[in-house]
């Protein structure tokens, strides 16, 4: 096999996937992976060309759940769209709610209370966590570990999306934030219950690296798999922990500050290689300082109101003009961009996927690699198709 | 960060004949834009991504916004010559023209366009954003853009959902087909004017209110010339 460059591409260098020509023995093998295959997390299609083992070519078919949420959202008013934002990733709804609320408070200037900010940042990393755990638990099962270590991350996110049911009334589909504020107050049996939870995440996250930090199958099949190098994953709009574990110190948390974050002591995890276990491994310890984030808010957790007093739930209508806010969803960077024109219904609503552009470079990352690769450097990504096709 | 205004102070100092607009936010984010002629585009987009001071590298979000045609009314006032009886010299009356200013309603259709904004970060200086928007000439002939995918990778599958959804044309992307909806399909669903098929719930083998309403629409279909196809006839 061998790899040349194509010209047109050799001017933009990086900016193209390679192109890698079959050794001209035998007949190439198009394989349609997906829309349901199991490892595909959902309805999704890569079409593959394999010469042998290899893959040569792979194009991502989209679309399979497309609803068109951004239209529904322009003819629904602002608050409408807020339940409907939990569908989009919804393994994270209070980050989804989070972002649109972020955006509209942008929009039209709200501040948000003390109390309310600190209780968003308790909720979206107790969602980051259990986000990270479950789709580590999910790559793992893709490497062939059928069970085992999904069961131990989705015991623990039960515990946490037991705390969302009994907060926000539903354990996925939560709808918990308002524009300037949270919808209802934490109890003190709430943040008991909290405490109890965070207390013993440190010792999952130990349990679950000794079993799987050091596994010679997951070493294996990881390092050296799905590399993908840091100049490519800034100019592929990549987010997230795809992007730092490709050795970019980037995280909106740190970068814009949105919320409170500029109040916590944290640090951000950084691969070196970029390539599968890197991303595994910035994830872990992405969990680590999750927790330390959450201990810091709930010992700092103030008293007061959780709703702007100014905030208006009825007949809500932003000045004209336009906003984008993003925040650091446990997928990569989240965004929504408004554009209103003084109506009860947003003029433009978009919502910036991280689950689709970090699919930007799937065949970059894939090219040349085995077809058993395919779905573990699929599955490093992390995506969610509820939020690829919207 | 340079403020919106260096910024394209320094885009025109170094792109000659750039064509860059300010376009002023009024909301509370203050997030002002700059609007960039279409043949300049990718000049200008390498200029911000080279740049050491600017160095934005991170194209973050690429989205579409629909300005459809607008009709609007307004109250002219003109000058007209009107003929008027007035007394003359003599007593006797006289026709005489006269100006006259008349206040008149008209109506003129300002043609709407297709807007095409991009969302620019900059991972190494960490500042941003910087919204650059781009316009088509209209909405059905010319809606051509140059597509910024071979400056910014990150452009390649967000405009093809531009391409799918609103209908831009990006000129010079690699791999331009639609992203969401099948291949087969015809209109733009995210443009301001779709109309929903009516056989929306579209079933193999047709029944009660589902086939009334597909004979329905077979039935115009035939009266009228040129039927727009929404890729569900076929089936």
């Amino acid at each position: 096999m061998t790899v040349v460059e194509n010209k047109a591409e050799r001017a933009e260098g990086w900016n193209r996937p390679q192109v890698i020509e079959p050794d001209g023995e035998g007949e190439l093998l198009e394989v349609a992976m997906g829309p349901h295959h199991p490892s595909t997390h959902g309805v999704f299609r890569m079409d593959v060309a394999l010469d042998g083992e290899r893959v040569v070519r792979l194009k991502p078919v989209f679309g399979y759940l497309h609803r068109n949420h951004e239209k529904i959202a322009e003819g629904a008013s602002y608050l409408a769209s807020m339940p409907y934002t939990d569908r989009l990733d919804y393994f994270c709804s209070l980050t989804n709610n989070w972002a649109y609320a972020l955006a509209v408070e942008k929009l039209v200037g709200q501040v948000v209370p003390e109390r309310a900010e600190y209780i968003r940042v308790i909720l979206a990393e107790l969602t980051r966590v259990q986000n990270h755990a479950s789709s580590i638990g999910f790559l793992i099962q893709e490497m062939g570990a059928s069970g085992t270590p999904l069961m131990y991350a989705f015991k623990e996110r039960e515990k946490i999306l037991d705390l969302f049911e009994s907060l926000t009334g539903s354990r996925m589909m939560c709808n918990y934030m308002r524009f300037g504020g949270c919808r209802v107050d934490v109890s003190a049996s709430w943040l008991d219950a909290t405490r109890k939870v965070v207390a013993g995440l440190p010792a999952f996250v130990d349990e679950f690296e000794a079993l799987l930090s050091s596994n010679e199958i997951l070493m294996a099949r990881c390092q050296g798999v799905g590399i993908l190098r840091p100049e490519l994953a800034i100019n592929a709009g990549v987010s997230g922990p795809m992007l730092r574990g490709s050795g970019v110190n980037y995280d909106v948390r740190k970068v814009d500050h949105y919320g409170i974050y500029d109040r916590f002591k944290f640090r951000i995890p950084l691969g070196d290689h970029g390539d599968i276990y890197d991303r595994y491994m910035v994830r872990i310890l992405e969990m680590r300082e999750s927790i330390k984030i959450i201990e810091q808010a709930l010992r700092d957790l103030p008293a007061g109101p959780i709703m702007d007093t100014r905030a208006k739930l009825r007949g809500f209508r932003p000045k004209p003009g336009e906003a984008y806010g993003r925040i650091e969803a446990p997928k990569g960077e989240l965004g929504f961009y408004l554009i209103s024109d003084g109506g009860l219904n947003p003029y433009r609503y978009r919502v910036r996927p991280p689950s689709l552009i970090n699919l930007t470079i799937l065949e970059d990352m894939c090219l040349g690699h085995n077809v058993a690769d395919v779905v573990l450097i699929f599955g490093s990504v992390d995506i969610v198709l509820g939020e690829v096709d919207r | 960060m340079k403020t919106v205004e260096e910024i394209k102070a320094a885009i025109e100092a170094a792109v000659p004949g750039a064509g860059v607009e300010f376009v002023s936010n009024p909301s509370a984010s203050a997030q002002h834009s700059l609007r960039i002629a279409p043949q300049s585009a990718v000049a200008v987009a390498k200029f911000l991504r080279d740049d050491a001071d600017l160095a934005f590298d991170f194209l973050s979000n690429v989205t579409g916004v629909d300005w459809p045609d607008k009709e609007i009314a307004e109250k002219v006032k003109v000058m007209r010559w009107v003929t008027k009886t007035v007394d003359g010299p003599d007593g006797q009356k006289v026709d005489q023209p006269v100006e006259e200013t008349v206040e008149e309603t008209r109506k003129r259709i300002e043609s709407g366009c297709l807007e095409v904004v991009y969302h620019l970060y900059s991972v190494g200086k960490k500042h941003g954003p910087l919204v650059l928007r781009m316009r088509t000439v209209n909405r059905t002939d010319q809606v051509d853009l140059p597509s910024l995918t071979p400056v910014w990778r990150s452009a390649e599958l967000q405009e093809r959902e531009v391409f799918d959804l609103y209908g831009v044309v990006f000129g010079g992307h690699p791999d331009l087909r639609r992203l969401l909806m099948w291949d087969g399909f015809k209109d733009h669903p995210m443009r301001r004017d779709y109309v929903e098929p009516d056989d929306f719930e579209y079933e193999p083998t047709p029944h009660d209110e589902v086939l009334k309403r597909a004979q329905e629409r077979e039935n115009r279909e035939q009266r009228t010339e040129g039927p727009r196809d929404r890729g569900l006839a076929a089936g």
